[in-house]
């Protein structure tokens, strides 16, 4: 079996059950995603944002943090807890609004988060998570743990305030986290290019004095690789980095919503033409991880879980009505 | 007892809290420089800490901070500068406990002052309680003594919400006695700083100086007025009011904010709603015009309701009768 190498990893090759697990992980996101569309119209109010053609970018950098370390994301949520590697029950409750869901059904969609995970939520204000993560970060050094927080957000976000003034603190002070941009090319239908001042968002590193890299989103083990640098070097006291990832999101901003075209359909395909799922399954078919059979039971595994979180969602109670009133205060 | 400044009783209550706990820090702006100078030695750098003027970034730092398991006290220069930390407070710290389905808890404190009287014009005099007490999620603190402030701080730096303490720029060179030991205010309870009989003089941050002044004069024409201190804008505490208003049956309310959907308007709305049948005269609020701060000391001065003020108003109000349909002021 030829083992799969990661360029100038930090790490050594990643044992066949990583692998594996980042597979399932980026199954789960995007039959996840596919499916909550799906029964949207009958079961789930409210707006849905999906990551299809970017589960490459969320699991390289998931599976590159552990599980007792945190993460912080963006209104573009269901991707990034599935990625961290929560259960996709509560979460798909959480998007019917249901008791059951992982926010008791008063997060949604746009605010998933799962603290036993570290994943201490997802900000539907494009960058305001950003400090968010930085205090995690903070606070691990603190406390003297290793721990790292993965900060996701998007190209959007580069432009806020927020961006500039994280960045800038967790650099002064050291702290342990990755800025993770997901440059998906558009904010909603505005185009990247028509909105920010450089062709790569991870130059702006060297305004704070910390390493920026770029990486293809498409290439799961790429990202791991890069987000696995970063993560060593924050363990180990030398700070944040900024890590962004050229990626595509497959979908609109959101589904069901009526957008005007503003994507060429030449440009969509060519992104389609680079599944992040397919690229990584020939991957491993080809060194030999993977035979196309267990590739399939993989698809089918997922698909159980997937069928079965919307059963316990579509099954799950709504929150009773005293729920309005409770829990505004700890 | 020691009597101490208000500043002082503030320091106290802070350094007390970071002794018992290790949990507790501060991030300020210029808090090595100025306020906390003094306290360097004993607490060191990484829990005194100096922020760059970054508002959004460290008010967020410190959610990030305190949703992973910290205390940290986060220090503004200004109450104006809370504005450009809007979203983090607002839309992070006070919604993430409800949102997120009571997963984590925000134990944040933000210390701002408000420094109006002092001719620092529209830019950094304002007294935005009362927009801090329309978010839901969020207690709001306006401490008048130093024996309240320490109590009040203490209480809110062990509370498991976050807590936005104004300090009013007018009370600090206050002295009172102050007990040494560990005690607490809870918070939500307002106080009756003097006990009346005639009318009700509910009161915010150094209003409630300027109502204790006025009813020394009262008291000197035989009008009996009770004066509470609200110390807590959110949660207000209606039933301390309420009881004092059923017993003098005229309410005064006085505020130095502007009177538009003000803490003023929201007492008087309570006391309307729901002890309209003991009222002997229509309830009155004496707060600031609806006006930017104006630089101008001549100007300034005439804005905020001062003691002769408040005493005019109690007079007019004790004065009150209403007769077969038609109401007189004597």
């Amino acid at each position: 079996m030829t083992e799969v190498t990661f360029g100038n990893t930090a790490d050594a090759a990643l044992s066949k059950p990583h692998l594996h697990e980042m597979l399932v992980r980026m199954l789960r996101i995007r039959m996840f995603d596919e499916w909550a569309s799906r029964v949207r119209s009958e079961w789930i109010k409210g707006p849905l944002h999906n990551s299809t053609g970017q589960e490459g970018e969320i699991v390289g950098a998931c599976t590159a943090i552990r599980r007792d370390d945190y993460m912080t994301g963006t209104h573009r949520s269901h991707g990034h807890p599935i990625g961290k590697g929560v259960r996709l029950a509560p979460l798909m409750a959480e998007l019917f609004g249901k008791q059951t869901g992982v926010c008791q059904g008063k997060g949604g969609s746009m605010h998933l988060a799962d603290f036993r995970a570290g994943s201490l939520g997802e900000s539907a204000i494009v960058g305001a998570s950003m400090p968010t993560a930085t205090g995690a970060a903070l606070s691990a050094q603190l406390r003297g743990t290793d721990q790292v927080c993965l900060c996701f957000f998007g190209d959007g976000a580069a432009n806020c305030g927020l961006f500039h003034e994280s960045i800038n603190l967790a650099a002064i002070w050291k702290l342990p986290v990755i800025f993770m941009c997901e440059n998906n090319g558009y904010a909603i239908c505005t185009p990247f290019q028509q909105t920010t001042s450089v062709a790569d968002i991870a130059t702006r590193g060297s305004s704070y004095g910390i390493p920026g890299v770029i990486v293809d989103g498409q290439d799961v083990l790429a990202v791991h690789d890069a987000v696995s640098t970063a993560v060593k070097r924050a363990r180990i006291g030398n700070g944040p980095t900024l890590v962004e990832a050229k990626t595509y999101r497959w979908c609109d901003h959101q589904e069901d919503y009526n957008f005007p075209s503003y994507r060429r359909e030449a440009e969509v395909a060519s992104w389609k033409a680079r599944d992040p799922i397919e690229i990584f399954a020939a991957k491993l078919r080809d060194s030999g991880y993977l035979t196309s059979e267990e590739l399939d039971q993989a698809r089918a595994d997922v698909q159980v879980e997937v069928e079965a979180a919307l059963l316990f969602a579509q099954q799950s109670p709504a929150p009773e009505p005293g729920a309005l009133l409770a829990g505004v205060f700890a | 007892m020691p009597r101490m400044t208000y500043s002082e009783a503030v320091k106290s209550a802070i350094y007390d809290e970071m002794r018992r706990d290790p949990r507790v820090f501060i991030i300020g702006q210029d808090a090595q420089g100025i306020f906390h100078s003094g306290a360097i030695a004993e607490f060191g750098t990484q829990r005194i800490r100096n922020a760059p003027i970054s508002e959004g970034a460290f008010v967020g730092a410190g959610i990030g901070a305190a949703l992973t398991g910290m205390r940290p006290v986060v220090e503004l220069g200004s109450s104006t500068f809370l504005y450009s930390a809007m979203d983090q407070i607002i839309n992070q710290a006070a919604k993430n406990h409800y949102m997120f389905g009571g997963q984590a808890s925000v134990p944040l404190v933000i210390r701002a002052p408000a420094l109006y009287t002092i001719s620092t014009a529209a830019h950094h005099s304002d007294r935005p309680w009362a927009l801090f007490a329309q978010s839901p999620g969020l207690k709001v603190v306006v401490p008048t003594t130093p024996y309240d402030a320490k109590g009040l701080i203490k209480s809110a730096i062990r509370d498991g919400n976050p807590v936005l303490c104004f300090d009013d720029v007018c009370l600090s060179m206050h002295m009172s006695e102050v007990p040494e030991g560990d005690y607490t205010i809870p918070l939500g309870l307002a106080d009756v700083k003097r006990v009346g009989t005639d009318l009700t003089v509910v009161s915010i941050a150094d209003a409630v100086h300027q109502s204790l002044t006025a009813a020394k004069l009262l008291a000197s024409e035989k009008i009996s007025a009770e004066v509470i201190d609200i110390r807590t804008v959110a949660p207000l505490d209606r039933t301390t009011i309420l009881e004092s208003v059923t017993k003098t049956g005229r309410l005064i309310v006085v505020d130095p904010a502007p009177g538009t959907c003000s803490i003023a308007s929201e007492v008087a709305a309570i006391v309307a709603e729901s002890a309209l049948e003991h009222l002997k005269a229509p309830i009155m609020r004496l707060t600031a015009p609806d006006v930017p701060v104006p630089f101008s000391p001549e100007l300034e001065c005439l804005m905020y309701p001062r003691a002769e003020r408040i005493a005019t108003a109690a007079r007019r109000t004790v004065g009150y009768s209403f007769v077969r349909g038609k109401t007189r002021y004597m």
